[in-house]
C-alpha cells in the first residue's frame, strides 16, 4: 500500500492524463471506424470543457449535469456540421472539422465567458481517477459491443467501400453523421471531465496539434479493436516520462521520437502496435 | 479612406505569399489527391535556411534565395521517397498518405527546432535596400514589390511548365488518372517526384519570402500558415492553381479588412475561418474547383 | 411486370450513356443484357440500383415508381446487386463481407448485446448460419475466414454473389458475374442462378459469355449506344439483323 501511494503521489497526474488521453482517442476511433477524418475532436473536447467548466462555476451545477451539459452540447454542434458536410465523400470533413477547430480556438480567445487567451480559471477539482477510467472503462464496452452490432457493421462497410455500403442498403450519410456525433459526445465528454481535473484550460490545449494527437494515438495503437486506440494513447503519453527517466528530455528530440514512431507504424505496421500484441490472427467481433 | 487603401495593398502583398504557399499544396493534391501536412514544415525549413545561409554563411540573399529554394525542393524529394512512395506500392489510402505527411511535418519541425533553435530569429539589417515609396498617405515598400513580384514570377513559371513543357503535359496526365498515365509509357514515380520537388521548391520560397516580409522566422512559423493554406485551397478549389492565387489573394485581403473594420488583430483568423467553414458546408467543392467526386 | 424502364436516359458529363430505353423484365426470370463495350449496360444496372438516378424517363418496380429513391432505399425493396470490377471489403474476411451484407436482414441491435441478453447471442448464431449457408451456396464455404483480399479471382466474384443473397433479394442484378471464371465454376453458378430464378428471385444479368446466356436467359435485351435494339428470347435476338450489325458484327471482326 504504501508503494501504492508513493506511485500516485508521483505519477498520478500522469495516471489521470492517460486515462483523459485514452477516451479523448476512443472518440475519434469512433469516427475513424466508419472511414471519416475529423480533426475537430479536440475542439469538441474544447466545448465540452468549457461548457462544463462555465456551467459548474458560473451556474453552480452538479458534475454530472455539467460534464452532461457538455458532452450533449458537443454532439449537437457535430450534428449541425456534419449533416451537410458528411453527404459528400473524401477529406472535406476532415477539412471542414480542421476549419471549425480554428473557429473554436478562436471564439475561446475573444469571448468574454471563456476567460480569452488567459483560460478558464478556478474551475472546481471534482474529477477523481475513479470516474475518469469509470468513464473510460464503460466507454470502452460500449464501443466494443457496438462493433458487433448493426451500427458497427455498417460502420466498417462504409470504411471500406462506402458504394458497394450503399448497394447494401446501408444509409451511408446517417451512418457517417452518427459515427461523427457520437465521436464528438465522447470527446465532450472527455473534455468536461478535464476540466474539472485541471482547475485551469486554455484554447491553445484544444487546437490543431492537439486534434493531430489523437490521429496518432489511434494509429500508432492501431484501430483494428478498441484496445488499440488506447494502447496508443498510454504509450505516447507515457513516453515523455520514460524518456525523462533515461534523462533524454531535449524537446526536439522528443517530438521527434513521436513523427518517427508514428512514421514507422504507418508504413510498416498498418494495424498499429496492438497486432504485436494480439498476434496475426484478427479479433473476430463476438 | 487611404488607411483602407493601405490595408488592402497589404493585404494583396502578404495574400501573394499565401497563395505561393497554397499552389505548392494544391499541385500534390491535384496530381496526387493527397493533403501533404508536410508542406508547412518545407515552408519553414525553406525560410530558416535561406536565413542561415545569409546570417551564417555570409552569402547574399539573391544567391541564398535560390539556394534554398532548391534545399526546399530536395526536401519535397525526400518526403515522396520516405513518406509517399512505399504507400503507393502498397496501393494504400488516401488516409495513410495524409498520416505519413503529418508524421514527416513532426520530424521535419523537430529537425528545425533542434538545429535552428526555439527562439524567433531575423535576417539582418539592411540585407536588401529597402526604398519606400509615398502615394499621397498610401505607402509601398520595395520589398513587397520584390516580394510579390517574385511570387508572380513563379506563378506564372508552374502555370507555363504545367501547360507548354513535356514534364507538365506529364504531370497533368498523371493528374487526370495515375493508370492511364503509366499505360501512355509515362514516368509515373519520375513525374510525381517532380510535383513534389517544384511544390517544396514554392513552399520554400514562400518561406523565404514570408521571413522577409515579416522579419521574423521561427521553428513553429509554419503552423498557422499550415492552416491558411488548406482555406485557401478550398476557397479557391482543390487541385486549381489560379484557384490557389485568387484564393490567396482573397485570404490576405479579409485578414487585413478583418484587423481594420474590428480594430484588433484577435479576430483576424476568425472571418476567414468561419467562410471557410461556410463554404465547406454549402458548396464544398470551392468556389473554382469543378467537381471531382469519384463515382462506382 | 416486375421491372419496367419507361424510357430512361442518362448522361455522364455530355455522353448518353443511355437514351431511352424502354423494356420490361418478368417476375422470376432470368432476363440477359448484352451489347458492345460502352453501349451503357452497367450504367443501367447502376440506374436501377439507385447510384445513378436517370435524367428523365421512369422506373418501375412491381407498379412503383423507383427511379427517384436513394440508393440504400432501393436495396430494402429487395435489390441486390454485384460490380463489374468487384466491390468487396476487402480487409474483412469472407464470413464479414456476408455479415456487413446482412445490413437489412439481420437486427443486431445494441441494447440486447450491451445487456448480453441470450436473445442477442441466439441472433448472432442464427445470423451466422445464415451467412454460411450464403457462402455455401456459391461454394465457398471453405474460405469463411480467409481474408476477401486474399481470394482468387472467381472467387471474389463467387463473394460477391453471396453478400448480395445475404439481401434476400427479390431482384438480382449481376453485373458480368462469370467474367474470369473456369468453366466448372461457370457451371456452379448457372445452376445456382436457376436454382433462385426457381426459387423466385428475378434476376438482371450482364455477360458477355453468349453459350452461357442463350442457355440460361428466358429474355434477352439487346443495347448499342445507350439504345436498346430489341428485346425478346435468345433465339428471336440473335436472328435479328440489327443485332447481328451491331453486336455480333462487332464480336465476329
Amino acid at each position: 500500500m504504501a508503494f501504492l501511494s508513493q506511485f500516485f503521489a508521483v505519477y498520478g497526474s500522469l495516471v489521470n492524463f492517460i486515462g483523459i488521453n485514452a477516451l479523448l482517442a476512443l472518440s475519434l476511433y469512433v469516427t475513424l471506424s466508419a472511414g471519416q477524418l475529423s480533426l475537430g475532436n479536440a475542439a469538441f473536447a474544447g466545448i465540452g470543457a468549457y461548457t462544463a467548466g462555465i456551467l459548474t462555476m458560473r451556474f453552480h451545477m452538479p458534475y454530472a449535469i455539467s460534464v452532461a451539459a457538455g458532452a450533449g452540447l458537443a454532439a449537437v454542434i457535430a450534428l449541425l456540421i456534419g449533416l451537410p458536410v458528411l453527404r459528400i465523400r473524401g477529406i472535406f470533413l476532415a477539412m471542414a472539422t480542421l476549419a471549425f477547430g480554428e473557429v473554436v480556438r478562436i471564439a475561446a480567445v475573444n469571448l468574454d465567458i471563456t476567460g480569452g487567451a488567459q483560460g478558464l480559471v478556478g474551475i472546481p477539482n471534482k474529477t477523481t481517477t475513479c470516474t475518469i477510467y469509470g468513464v473510460l472503462a464503460a466507454t470502452a464496452y460500449f464501443l466494443a459491443v457496438l462493433r458487433g452490432s448493426k451500427v458497427g457493421w455498417s460502420l466498417a462497410a462504409i470504411r471500406e467501400d462506402e458504394t458497394a455500403a450503399m448497394a447494401l442498403g446501408i444509409n451511408t450519410a446517417r451512418y457517417k453523421t452518427l459515427a461523427f456525433v457520437l465521436g464528438a459526445f465522447i470527446a465532450g465528454i472527455a473534455g468536461a471531465i478535464y476540466a474539472h481535473l485541471n482547475f485551469i484550460i486554455t484554447p491553445g490545449e484544444f487546437g490543431f496539434s492537439a486534434a493531430v494527437q489523437l490521429l496518432i494515438y489511434n494509429i500508432v495503437g492501431g484501430m483494428q479493436s478498441v484496445y488499440g486506440p488506447m494502447l496508443g494513447a498510454f504509450i505516447l503519453t507515457a513516453l515523455p516520462e520514460v524518456l525523462r527517466g533515461v534523462s533524454l528530455s531535449a524537446g526536439p528530440l522528443r517530438l521527434g521520437i513521436n513523427g518517427v514512431i508514428l512514421l514507422l507504424v504507418i508504413l510498416y505496421l498498418p494495424n498499429g502496435l496492438i497486432s504485436f500484441l494480439k498476434g496475426p490472427n484478427r479479433v473476430s467481433r463476438i | 479612406m487611404s488607411v483602407l487603401v493601405q490595408q488592402l495593398i497589404n493585404g494583396f502583398f502578404i495574400g501573394s505569399v499565401y497563395g505561393l504557399f497554397a499552389i505548392g499544396y494544391t499541385l500534390v493534391f491535384g496530381v496526387l489527391d493527397i493533403l501533404n501536412l508536410a508542406h508547412a514544415a518545407v515552408f519553414t525549413l525553406g525560410g530558416l535556411t535561406a536565413l542561415w545561409l545569409v546570417a551564417t554563411g555570409g552569402l547574399s540573399i539573391w544567391v541564398a534565395f535560390p539556394l534554398a529554394v532548391l534545399f526546399s525542393g530536395a526536401l519535397g524529394l525526400l518526403l515522396d521517397r520516405i513518406a509517399f512512395a512505399p504507400l503507393r506500392r502498397r496501393a494504400a489510402s488516401n488516409l495513410s498518405g495524409l498520416i505519413s505527411s503529418i508524421a514527416m511535418a513532426i520530424i521535419f519541425e523537430s529537425a528545425a527546432l533542434g538545429i535552428f533553435g526555439a527562439r524567433t530569429v531575423r535576417f539582418p539589417q539592411g540585407l536588401l535596400v529597402n526604398r519606400v515609396w509615398h502615394f499621397e498617405s498610401v505607402t509601398v515598400t520595395s520589398l513587397q514589390v520584390e516580394i510579390v513580384l517574385s511570387a508572380l514570377v513563379l506563378m506564372l513559371a508552374l502555370t507555363a511548365c504545367l501547360r507548354y513543357t513535356r514534364t507538365g503535359k506529364a504531370i497533368r496526365a498523371v493528374a487526370e488518372s495515375e493508370r492511364t498515365a503509366r499505360l501512355l509509357g509515362i514516368n509515373v514515380d519520375g513525374v510525381i517526384a517532380v510535383t513534389f520537388f517544384v511544390s517544396s521548391a514554392l513552399g520554400g520560397a514562400a518561406g523565404i519570402l514570408y521571413g522577409l516580409y515579416f522579419d521574423a522566422l521561427a521553428p513553429d512559423m509554419g503552423r498557422s500558415i499550415e492552416l491558411k493554406g488548406l482555406a485557401v485551397i478550398i476557397l479557391g478549389g482543390m487541385g486549381s492553381i489560379p484557384g490557389a492565387i485568387l484564393g490567396g489573394i482573397a485570404f490576405g485581403l479579409s485578414e487585413v479588412l478583418t484587423v481594420a473594420l474590428t480594430g484588433t488583430s484577435n479576430l483576424r483568423d476568425a472571418v476567414a475561418f468561419s467562410v471557410l467553414l461556410v463554404i465547406l458546408i454549402l458548396r464544398p467543392t470551392g468556389l473554382l474547383g469543378r467537381g471531382r467526386v469519384r463515382e462506382a | 411486370m416486375f421491372l419496367e424502364f419507361e424510357k430512361i436516359s442518362r448522361s455522364y458529363g455530355g455522353v448518353r450513356a443511355l437514351w431511352e430505353v424502354s423494356f420490361g423484365v418478368e417476375a422470376a426470370t432470368i432476363h440477359g443484357i448484352i451489347g458492345p463495350n460502352g453501349s451503357g449496360k452497367t450504367t443501367l444496372i447502376n440506374v436501377v440500383s439507385g447510384l445513378a438516378g436517370p435524367d428523365s424517363g421512369r422506373l418501375l418496380l412491381e407498379g412503383r415508381e423507383v427511379h427517384r429513391l436513394p440508393a440504400h432505399r432501393i436495396a430494402a425493396l429487395g435489390v441486390a446487386r454485384t460490380f463489374q470490377n468487384i466491390r468487396l471489403f476487402s480487409n474483412m474476411t469472407c464470413l464479414e463481407n456476408v455479415i456487413a451484407g446482412q445490413h437489412l436482414t439481420a437486427q443486431r441491435a445494441l441494447v440486447p448485446r450491451l445487456l448480453r441478453l441470450p436473445s442477442a447471442r441466439l441472433e448472432e448464431r442464427r445470423c451466422r448460419a445464415d451467412a454460411l449457408a450464403c457462402l455455401s451456396s456459391v461454394g465457398i464455404e471453405s474460405r469463411a475466414e480467409a481474408l476477401a483480399g486474399s481470394l482468387s479471382y472467381g472467387e471474389r466474384r463467387r463473394l460477391e454473389i453471396a453478400r448480395a443473397m445475404a439481401l434476400r433479394p427479390r431482384l438480382l442484378l449481376l453485373d458480368e458475374p462469370i467474367a474470369g471464371m473456369r468453366q466448372q465454376e461457370i457451371d456452379e453458378m448457372e445452376a445456382l442462378f436457376r436454382s433462385l430464378a426457381e426459387a423466385g428471385v428475378t434476376i438482371l444479368l450482364i455477360e458477355h459469355n453468349m453459350p452461357f446466356m442463350m442457355r440460361l436467359c428466358s429474355r434477352i435485351t439487346v443495347l448499342h449506344f445507350g439504345q436498346t435494339v430489341t428485346t425478346g428470347a435468345p433465339q428471336q435476338v440473335c436472328a435479328h439483323p440489327e443485332v447481328i450489325e451491331a453486336y455480333l458484327g462487332v464480336e465476329g471482326r
